[in-house]
Formats: C-alpha cells, structure tokens, sequence
C-alpha cells in the first residue's frame, strides 16, 4: 500500500494522544509545555498532510508556520512564567500552585 | 530621464564602511590590544576614503555627460518582489545624490580624522569608530538608495547610530534617556514616513502602476492626481506624511526636541550627524521627491510655514543658552528651518545649496567647539571660557570664519545660500513677504547669538577658574579629574588640519552658486536643475500681491538677465540686519554698554525666562505625553480590574443566583413532592462548585472528557 | 524504498511521542521532543513542504526546544534534587487517551476525504512568502506584534525585580 493522506493522519493522531497523555498526567510545568509542543505539532502535520493533498495550494502550510510561530511565542512566555513560578513557590509542580483556587 | 548607464563601483561606496564598521566592531577589542589605536582609526578611515574616492569618481563621470544623461545606477540584487511590489538592491547618483554623497563622506572623512585626536583617551575608541562607520554605511545607503525602501533602510540605520552614538557613553543616566529621546522622537517621525510611503504605492498600484522606485515614481507621479484618500487629494497626504517624517529625522516643530538633548554624544558626533549629515536626511528626501511636492500645495505652505517658525523660535532660544554645545545645536535646528522654509517655497535647490554650505560651516563650528572642550577638559559652560583667542588660534580663526558664514556676511557661503533662500521665499509664488520678514529677523537673531558665543568663549579674559563640570556626560573622562590650575592650550594638529580645511569650504564653497545679481552663473543650481524643478515652474497658487512682478523676477533671474533692484534692497537689508545682530553682541559681550540683564530683566524677566527654559516644550511634552500614556495605562488597568473582573465575578454571582433560585424553586415550590430532584440539584450545585478548584487538571478532563461524549455522540 | 523511509521517520516521530510521555525524567523527555520534532519535519519534508521543514528546525529544535532545556535546568538546582516528572492520575488518563483515539481513528477512516491527485514537488518558499505578503498580511502583521509582546512579556516575566 501506498503512503497516503491516511498514514500521516496516523501519525498526527498518535503524537496528538501522546501530547495529551502529557498533557493530562505530567505535574512538572515544563512537562506539561512539552505536551502542548506535541499537541501543536501533530495539528501541523494534518495542515501540512491536507494542503498537500487535497490541493490547497500553499494555505496549509501558512497556517503551519503561523503554527510554529505562536509555539515560539507560547514557549517564550510559558517558559517565562514557569521561571516566575519557580522563584515563587520553589517548585514548578502544577498542583502545589493553586493559591489562587477559588 | 533617459536610460541610467550602469556602473558597477557604487555599492562599494557603502560597502567599504561598512567592512570597517565590521572588522572594528567584531574583532575591535583584540585589534586595539594587539595593535593599538592607531591601527583602529586606520580601519576606519581607510574605507570613508575610498567612499570619497569612489564618490569623486562618480561625479567626475557624472560631469563627463551631457546634463539630462546625468544618472547611473548600480544593480546589485534583486531584493523583494511580491504581488506587485518590485523593489531591487540598487544604488543611484544623480546630481543630488552626487552632491550629497560629496557631503557626507568628505565631511565625513575630516570628522573621522578629527575624532582619532578627540578621542585618543576614550577607552572603547573602536567602538566608537565601528559606530561612526556603521553611520557612513547607513547615510550612503539613504543617499543612494534608489527605491524608497532602500532609502529606508539607510532611514532607520542612520537613526540606530545616531541613538548608539548619543548613548556612546551610556553609563551616564542623562546619555542613555537623551539617546532613547532621540529614538523615541524618530519613532514618531518613521510612522509618518512609512505611511506616507505605503500610501504612495496604493495610490500609484491603483492604477495599475505601483512602484517605490524613485525614477519610476518620478514618471508615474501625475497618475497620483485627483485621487483621493478620506477626502484628502492623495498627493497631499502622502507628502504631509512623508513631511511627518522628515520633522522627526530632521528636527523641526514638533519632533525638533531630541537634538538639542542628543549633544550628549561625542562632539564630533554632533558635528556629523546631528549637524552636516543625518539631520539633512529630511531636506535630501524631500529634494528627491520634489516632483510630489510640487504637486501639493497645501503642504508646501505648511512645510514653509513650520520652517520658518522653527527657524525663529529655535534662534531666540538659542540667545539663552549656555552651554556651548546647545548653542549650535539650537542653531542647527534654526538653519534645518530655512532648509524647510526653501523646500517649502518651492525653491528646492537653494534648500540643497543651504544644506551643503551649512554642512561646512556647522561641521566647522561643532569640532571647534570640540577643540574648546577639548583644551579645557571637558568644560561646557560658556561663562567659564573666555579669552581663548590667544591660547586657541587656530581654533579661533576658523571658529570666527565659519560664525562670519552662519551669520549671513558676505562673501562667505552662509551669505549666497541663506539670502537665496530669502530671496526665494520673497519672491516664489509660493512664498509670502511674512515668510523673508520672519526668516530676515531669524537671520539676524542668528548672527546675535552666534557672535555672542564667539565672544563669551574667545574674548575678554579666561574665566575659567575650573572647579571641575565634569558633571556632562563624561564620564570615562574622569582622570582629569586631578587639574588644579590649566592653561587651555591648542588642539593637535589632526584636530586642526579637519577645521582648517572645512574653514575654507565655508569661505569657498558660496562661489559655487553665485546668483546672477552679483554677476555669478548659479553652477550649483544648474547642477541640480535636471533632477529639482526650479521654483517658478510650479503651478501658482496663491496669487498675491507682487506675484507678477515677482514671477518675471524670478524667471528672469534662472536667465540671468538684468535683474529686479528688489533683490539688491532685500540683499542689503539681510547684511544690515545681520550687522546689527553682531554690533549688539559686540556692545553687550566686548565691550559692555549694554547690559545683558537690561533684555533679561525685561518685562519681569518672563520672556527670558521663557526662552531660557525653551518655551517650556520638555515640560509640556512631558505632561501630555508621557504623562499621558501613563494615565491611558492606569486607564485600561482600571478597565480590567472593574469591567472584565467584573464580568467574570458577575458570571460567578450569576450562576450561585441561578442555584439558589434553583433551590429556592426546588425548596418552596416542589417541595416534599420531587425531592429527589431537589437532591441532584444540590448535587450539581455541589459538584458544579467543585469545578473552580484552581487545579488545571480539573478542567483539562472536564474538557477531553466532554470532547471524547461529543466525537461518540456524532461517530455512534 | 519510499515506504520504508517513511515508516522510519513516521516511527522516529511516535517514539519520541511516546518518550515525552511516558519518560521519568524530564531531560530525556526534552531529547525524546527532540526526536519527535526532528521526525515531524521529516514528515514535512515527504509532504513536499520544504520551507516548513525548514523552520520547524530552526524555530522548535533550534529555539523552543534550547529555550527548554534553558528552563529545565534554571529550575532545578541539579546536584541536590532528583530531576522530577512526576506523573499522577496515569491510568485515567490512559483509558481516557484510548477512547479518544479509538474515536479520532474512527473518524480518520469514515470521514470522506477530498484527495486530489499528487502535484510534483515544487519549492515553496517563493508562494508561501507571496502568501504572506497578499492573502495572509494582516495575520501576518498580527502575528509580528504577537512576537513582539511576547518577546516583551518574556523580559518583564523573567527578569529579577529592578526597582526597590
């Protein structure tokens, strides 16, 4: 069988799932920033997947740059607000950081 | 315009500076270690002489051809082509870009020779010649850029050395915030710019013929009228933007309030950039973009119109200063007005002609205020100076000779281009009698001041008692702390060779445009005519009342035929009026019959005061501005506290209003009846609080789970 | 040949998925990121998009990811602490991935997929920056200013108090 659009969708939804698996049960910030990097990633492989085959002409694969750019961006101050965090409360543990619960 | 004859050697004109500012600023540390400064200066002008070399081979070529073949360009790379947008690395001359290429890297040249002496003490001497190079690439890159956006680049380059050189010695509080003023200031001037430079393309892509090339903008210009922008004539509003800009880039009302603040650089920094070159950049690009110009009237009148105040009120605050520096700053800002004022009137090549004399003579008297503050350590107040004359001789002379040509006295250059500029704005037909009346005045206010700093600095006796102000922006210079008692002696001769040489350009260089009264041929006019439509081409606009006469003067006068003895009277006047700025200088500062304090005291002292305190502007800025972005961000801090927290709490009060009414219902109306729905109220009322827990994890399952009930509930 | 390589990198990809999960070390998941980033520009790269390609190199492995590990390490004083990645709550987390996966994978067969035929491979830097430039300018200018106040929020966030 020929690669298709199917086989990069299969691999979009695995890093996807593994992204959320991250996401739902990492307690280190920077862990959980990780699994968002898969999540945006997985997303760009479908814009680029679709654009490529289902003849979108260069729309996709903008998108995945502007993507790319955002993740920069999100990294940046995530990773800053982390550092923020740690001088805080001395741990980056996602749960122990709850003074603002309501 | 014909065809431009391609030529290969003119981005080396930028290129060679700019390899210097390179080696200087990459590997400067280890060379200035290794080989000491002297291998530093040579880096760095070795590369401003072949840009000189390179630029008298381009005029020399350029003189070779006929006068409307006068154009070459040097393709280098095709550089952004989008959509419709066509814009290439390419660099041109011309007769203007000749004659300011000229400009900048000989004046240039003799600046970055004078700096090897001023500042043989500097510890990062590299860093400042990486800078001063940097600068070159950037000024060359605005001169000869042949699109907008390449003129653009070399905008902004010269606007980054200029704040990197005003913070040269950034260790000092008052350099640094002088330096981000600076910066800030042209900020504001730059969005004018690009605005007006994006709308020029819309307007030209409107019908089908966008493009930023200055020569195709040239031939394309006329497609421009009678379009319109928000009820604006386009022609008008992309000349009042591109205006917007040059106020910020070269100092007029109301951006003018970085210069004076940027003399906290390096004198000779002030001499090249904030007087010969980057603040000409504002005339040069209205030069080149006359044929737009000339178009809008409207913003020729007020081009003229802020021209001219800024020339006055840039002049009376300049007769308060004392620092010496501030003095020529404020006089720079006075000299760009009449720059403005002859853009303004339509007369562009006497604004050019201006610019190019003034660039030597203000040059001049920057590095021979540097050569003051030099031999005296870095003294700056002109009540502590005096009697220099005898120390200082050569300093003096060529102070005195380039004063004598700001002032306006014949036959120095000063003379031929401010009383053209006058001329012009007398008797163009966009020019008014108000406009000579305030610019003869400023005129003569100017020689005032002028001839009072000669006096307070090189006459009378040595005031300096030098407790030590060393306060000014010196820091690195603090060794000299230790002088008691000094005798101010004469600058090395790499110092004086500089000025010697620019003295004789203020003399000399006036000849280049002697105007047909006084039995010249106007070369300098004639140089630039295939490039500057003269002023009496324009269309009238305002007629008023002389403006027959006037317009066959002034056509006469391009023909050199006999001429109109107004101009002979207006001549006259001008020296007289200048004359007697210097007579009463002479009787207040040499010879004391007249009382300084008898002006200062006047009515209460409060117009002194006024221009002492520069009307106030820093002040008043600073209340709106400022002041005001505070209050607009106190503002929208004050809008999230109230309104969006306030949303968010009022969704929150909203919803335990909901359940209560929920179990109020439950409670009074049902109850007894359905108690088991009263129970899975309270239920979810429990559980629903327990959702803002302040724990990610809580909302993030609340969402996965609730995605995955959605993808089931459509796929099952 | 083509199959096989793309199975090798679709695998490189999932892999180091798999290894940001489920790692307990939060430096080998960075260089499991690492891999999984690697691998999704080499997806990009059979996907004909060399320009994405490109900048996911330089953008994730070059940028974000240096930028995580910068944070990894400013976080932990390392000679005394354990470097943690602690995970809680895996099993829940497992079945619920699971299920969503089933129901995504379903999705992927049954939906109706408009395929064109393949257009040959052509660079694409030239339209994407045309694209940027004409259709996408106005997002595009959004997403400079973005940059900008996140480049500006990462200063003001990460700096140690200046003032008192």
């Amino acid at each position: 069988m020929s690669i298709g659009l199917h086989h990069f969708l299969f691999v979009s939804l695995l890093v996807f799932l593994c992204g959320l698996f991250t996401v739902l049960t990492r307690r280190n910030a920077i862990g959980v920033l990780m699994g968002v990097e898969l999540i945006l990633n997985s997303a760009n492989i479908n814009y680029i997947a679709f654009s490529r085959y289902g003849g979108g002409g260069y729309d996709g694969q903008v998108f995945s740059v502007f993507v790319i750019m955002l993740a920069a961006a999100e990294a940046a101050i995530g990773l800053a607000i982390v550092l923020g965090i740690y001088r805080q409360f001395e741990t980056i543990d996602v749960e122990a950081t709850d003074t603002l619960r309501g | 315009m014909s065809d431009p004859i391609a030529v290969g050697y003119l981005r080396w004109i930028i290129l060679a500076p700019l390899i210097g500012a390179a080696i200087n600023g990459l590997l400067g540390t280890r060379i200035q270690k290794a080989a000491g400064k002297n291998a530093i200066a040579a880096i760095a002008i070795v590369p401003v002489l072949i840009s000189f070399v390179l630029a008298l081979n381009a005029f020399r070529q350029l003189l070779s051809l006929p006068a409307d073949h006068r154009f070459l360009l040097d393709s280098v790379s095709r550089w952004i082509h989008v959509g419709h947008l066509r814009v290439d690395m390419a660099f041109w001359v011309d007769p203007l870009s000749a004659v300011m290429i000229l400009v900048v890297t000989g004046i240039g040249g003799l600046i970055h020779l004078y700096s090897v002496g001023y500042m043989h003490e500097e510890p990062s001497f590299w860093r400042f010649f990486a800078y001063l190079n940097l600068f070159m690439a950037a000024m060359l890159t605005l001169v000869l850029g042949d699109s907008l956006l390449t003129l653009f680049v070399g905008w902004e380059g010269v606007g980054l050395c200029s704040y990197a050189l005003i913070g040269f010695w950034y260790k000092e509080w008052a350099n640094a915030s002088a330096a981000a003023k600076a910066f800030l200031v042209n900020r504001v001037g730059d969005f004018g710019f690009i605005v007006g430079m994006f709308a020029l393309f819309w307007g030209l892509d409107q019908t089908g013929q966008g493009t930023l090339v200055v020569r195709e903008i040239a031939q394309r210009a006329h497609l421009l009228d009678g379009q319109l922008l928000w009820g604006i004539a386009l022609p008008t509003f992309i000349t009042m933007a591109l205006f917007v800009g040059a106020t910020g880039k070269s100092a007029q009302i109301p951006l003018y309030v970085w210069l004076p603040d940027a003399m906290a650089g390096p004198t000779p920094v002030s001499a090249l950039i904030h007087a010969a070159t980057m603040v000409t950049a504002g005339v040069y690009m209205i030069g080149r973009l006359n044929f737009l110009f000339s178009m809008a009237p409207a913003t020729l009148h007020v081009i003229a119109t802020i021209g001219v105040l800024t020339a006055f009120f840039a002049a009376t605050i300049g007769v308060a200063q004392y620092d010496i520096k501030k003095v020529l700053a404020y006089s720079t800002v006075s000299q760009l007005g009449f720059m403005f004022i002859a853009m303004g009137v339509g007369a562009y090549s006497a604004g050019i002609f201006h610019l190019f004399t003034h660039a030597f003579f203000k040059a001049c008297l920057f590095l021979g205020s540097g050569s003051v503050i030099h031999a005296l350590h870095h003294e700056q107040d002109m009540r502590h100076m005096g009697g220099l004359r005898k120390y200082m001789p050569v300093t003096f002379s060529t102070f005195f000779v380039s004063t004598l040509a700001i002032a306006g006295m014949p036959p120095f250059a000063g003379f031929f281009s401010k009383d053209e500029i006058l001329w012009q704005a007398f008797a163009s037909p966009h020019g008014h009698w108000w406009i000579w009346l305030v610019g003869t005045i400023t005129a003569g206010i100017t020689a005032f001041y002028m001839f009072r700093q000669v006096f307070m600095v090189f006459f009378g006796e040595y005031r300096g008692a030098h407790g030590g102000h060393h306060d000014d922006a010196h820091g690195s210079h603090g060794a000299h702390h230790g002088h008691a008692v000094h005798h101010p002696h004469e600058s090395p001769g790499i110092m004086t060779t500089p000025l010697i040489v620019l003295a004789a350009g203020a003399v000399l260089v006036g000849f280049l445009n002697v105007p047909g009264g006084l039995g010249g041929s106007h070369r300098f006019e004639t140089w630039l005519a295939p490039v500057l439509e003269p002023a009496h081409e324009a269309p009238v606009h305002e007629p008023h009342g002389l403006v027959k006469k006037v317009e066959h003067a002034a056509e006469e006068t391009l023909e050199h035929a006999e001429h109109d003895p107004l101009e002979y009277l207006l001549m006259v006047i001008s020296v007289l009026v200048a004359g007697g700025g210097i007579l009463l200088a002479w009787l207040m500062y040499v010879r004391g019959k007249i009382d300084p304090s008898f002006f200062s005291d006047a009515w209460a002292g409060v117009p002194y005061r006024t221009i002492f305190n520069k009307y106030y502007v820093d002040e008043i800025y600073e209340a709106v501005f400022v002041n005001g972005a505070l209050g607009l961000s106190k503002m929208l801090a004050a809008f999230d506290r109230v309104i969006v927290d306030g949303i968010v709490n009022g969704v929150a009060t909203l919803t335990r209003l909901v359940s209560q009414a929920d179990g109020a219902f439950d409670k009074y109306v049902v109850d007894g009846i359905v108690n088991g729905v009263g129970a899975v109220t309270m239920w979810v009322g429990a559980r629903a609080r327990a959702v803002q827990t302040g724990h990610i994890y809580s909302y993030l399952y609340a969402i996965v789970i609730g995605f995955v009930v959605i993808m089931f509930a459509r796929l099952l | 040949m083509y199959a096989a390589l793309f199975y090798f990198i679709a695998g490189l990809t999932v892999i180091g998925a798999l290894g940001v999960a489920l790692s307990t070390n939060v430096v080998y998941s960075a260089m499991s990121l690492l891999a999984a980033l690697v691998g999704a520009s080499g997806l990009y790269v059979f996907l004909a998009a060399d320009f994405v390609a490109v900048v996911q190199i330089l953008v994730y492995v070059g940028g974000i990811l240096i930028l995580t590990l910068f944070a990894i390490l400013l976080t932990h004083q390392i000679a005394e602490i354990q470097v943690s990645n602690r995970s809680v709550g895996r099993l829940p987390a497992l079945g619920l991935v699971v299920l969503l996966g089933l129901a995504m994978g379903a999705a992927i067969l049954r939906a109706p997929w408009h395929v064109e035929p393949l257009a040959a491979a052509t660079p694409t830097t030239y339209g994407i920056g045309d694209s940027f430039l004409n259709q996408y300018l106005l997002p595009f200018e959004l997403a400079s200013v973005v940059l900008l106040t996140a480049l500006v929020g990462a200063i003001v966030l990460s700096r140690k108090e200046l003032r008192e």
